[in-house]
């Protein structure tokens, strides 16, 4: 009896602890990546820099302008990538800002608040299509944000604080 | 005969636990009996699905003011309503976010919001925020449509409204309308679950 609740609480365990859908996807290596000016994408355009094998942790964050939550947590995000630059870790902010407000709304944005982290723009209005892609569970609200290194993923439809991001960083670099 | 009846005990609470924590994280599903509710209308009525006793089912709109997705669908939205509501499938508009966190969703902005786009069908408050987490919405716009049978409200499809939030004109997949068209037709529905960005309801 003993031994059959504790494979039960194990098995509970494990239910609640599968990491998100780990999708193999054909890695592309000769992407380059980008540094300084906005880089506006597709999801073929983008599939590949979820998909990376070099060691390196990545944290991306799906974001807009005109989403305040977003807004509230990016700190957080570029602060990540200050503090953990020297462990390997890189932030990539995925934008999904409208094109019509790239001018107008996103690069003043990133200009006045002097962001650091990469920045790329995804511009696939099939979400249908991609958004499954990234994560099978996400529903398609943002913020939300995809940690991934080499084969390990762990998918977040939530907003983070400095502390909550860095107890996720964290567990990628102890693994 | 006793590990017969652990085992049974076992994977009773194994399903009850599943089960439970599903409906918690995920909401409805599509087959799914939807609950009905009594939410204040911007013209200060309470609103239930069972004001509908002719309606055949519900296009039933999780969307707000401020996000601009919704903004962006909500010519679209009232279309839907206009081309459905006489066949017996009429909108029903709910907007989820906490007004608190969310100046402009207001009660007050809820009502200019409906008669400067001219919105035809009831715009209702989740006052307490108790309806969207049964249904499961993430985000605005959310989209359930539901039939009616025997038993209540069927869910029989939730998502988008359709492929292209930027260009009404470069939309390939009306998702919400086949769906309807679908349940008039007495069709199967092809795309029963879609998914398109939306903003975090805000709680």
């Amino acid at each position: 009896m003993k031994y059959m609740w504790c494979l039960f609480v194990l098995l509970l365990w494990n239910c609640n602890n599968f990491p998100d859908n780990q999708q193999l996807i054909e890695i592309d290596e000769t992407v380059q990546t980008f540094k300084d000016s906005l880089q506006i994408l597709d999801f073929e355009g983008l599939k590949p820099l979820l998909n990376k094998t070099d060691n390196t942790i990545y944290v991306v964050n799906f974001w807009a302008t005109w989403c305040a939550p977003c807004i509230k947590e990016l700190p957080a995000f570029e602060k990540i990538g200050r503090d953990f630059a020297s462990e390997n870790v890189k932030v990539l902010l995925v934008s999904l800002d409208f094109p019509h407000q790239y001018n107008s709304k996103l690069k003043p944005f990133i200009a006045k608040h002097n962001l650091q982290s990469e920045i790329l723009v995804l511009n696939d209005t099939d979400g249908n299509t991609w958004i499954p892609q990234v994560n099978a569970d996400w529903s398609g609200a943002i913020p939300a944000t995809l940690i991934y290194s080499n084969d390990k993923r762990q998918f977040y439809e939530q907003t983070f604080t400095y502390e909550t991001l860095q107890t996720e960083v964290e567990q990628f670099l102890n693994k | 005969m006793k590990i017969f009846k652990i085992t049974t005990l076992f994977f009773g609470l194994l399903a009850f636990f599943i089960l439970t924590n599903t409906v918690e994280a995920q909401g409805y599903k599509v087959g799914d009996m939807a609950t009905d509710f009594s939410l204040k209308n911007i013209d200060g009525n309470m609103v239930s699905l069972k004001n509908y006793p002719d309606a055949k089912g519900f296009i039933v709109v999780f969307t707000c003011n401020t996000c601009p997705y919704s903004v962006a669908y909500e010519d679209r939205i009232i279309a839907l309503d206009k081309k459905y509501a006489a066949k017996g499938y009429p909108v029903i508009a709910i907007m989820p976010n906490n007004p608190d966190l969310q100046k402009g969703d207001s009660m007050d902005a809820m009502k200019a919001r409906s008669k400067s786009k001219g919105f035809t069908f009831p715009y209702l408050m989740d006052a307490g925020q108790k309806i969207f987490p049964q249904y499961g919405a993430r985000k605005t716009p959310h989209v359930y449509v539901l039939q009616k049978v025997d038993a209540g409200s069927q869910v029989k499809y939730i998502g988008a409204i359709d492929d292209n939030y930027q260009d009404v004109n470069a939309v390939n997949q009306k998702y919400a309308e086949n769906a309807v068209d679908a349940l008039l037709e007495g069709r199967d529905i092809k795309e029963k679950q879609t998914r398109a960005i939306g903003c975090t309801i805000k709680r």
